[in-house]
């Protein structure tokens, strides 16, 4: 499997991570988009701001390679990029590509690669409001011990 | 020579709010455990205190359990509840 990973403050190019991943072995590439909402609790999203502790987020961005090239072992290609900084509303924010020789496992390895990055990438995200800012805590947070698969 | 004292810590996100920096030092004689860093953590900056029981810790980019050592040259870092994706 061959994996590329991006933690990045330029804008995500959909079709360039995308394409990373395309492969003639592969019949299918499931693609997960994550956008940034307008509002929280009838409060209007200014814009939102994203930090990583850059190093262990790299580093876990290739245990979640691990962990998808043992479960699912056909994968082909992984791709996971994550937007830094100030993203503006509607922009994306994440994106995760799996390329696999049958969309099954395509599908699946790409649904446990956002579930896993919820929960464990070390990424803080504050929505900015007019009047201040909220950090958020991923609820999948709560389960999580210590980086350790499932 | 005295060796350097303090341990240097790393704050991320709303535990980097909170404290008012991106990285402390907490003046302590090393080794020491990891739960001492914390407790010292808590009285040098009272904002972190709350969210530092939420939190899980990080010495040299693994997760640690709180009784780990932690020297002198080692990178401590706080690992608030994430928000990514």
């Amino acid at each position: 499997m061959r994996t590329e990973f991006e933690i990045t403050e330029v804008p995500l190019d959909v079709a360039r991570v995308v394409g990373s991943v395309a492969d003639t072995a592969a019949g299918a590439i499931a693609v997960f988009v994550g956008t940034t909402r307008k509002s929280f609790e009838g409060k209007a999203v200014r814009h939102l701001e994203y930090e990583a502790y850059a190093p262990l987020a790299e580093r876990t961005l290739e245990d979640i390679g691990t962990e998808i090239a043992l479960k699912w072992p056909q994968t082909i290609g992984l791709a996971v990029a994550h937007r830094l900084g100030t993203v503006d509303v509607g922009e994306v924010s994440v994106l995760v590509a799996v390329s696999a020789p049958h969309r099954r496992e395509a599908f699946a390895a790409c649904e446990y690669g956002i579930d896993r990055l919820k929960a464990v990438l070390p990424v803080w995200k504050k929505e900015v409001f007019v009047d201040g800012g909220a950090w958020k805590e991923n609820p999948e947070w709560e389960h999580e011990r210590g980086g350790e698969p499932p | 020579m005295n060796p350097p004292s303090g341990v240097t810590v790393l704050l991320f996100g709303p535990a980097r709010e909170a404290a008012g920096c991106s990285r402390t030092v907490v003046e302590l004689s090393t080794p020491v455990t990891a739960a001492t860093v914390v407790d010292a953590l808590s009285t040098a900056h009272p904002n972190l205190a709350p969210l530092l029981g939420r939190s899980r810790l990080v010495v040299n980019q693994h997760y640690v359990e709180p009784d780990v050592s932690i020297g002198p040259d080692d990178e401590v870092a706080i690992i608030p509840p994430v928000s990514g994706g």
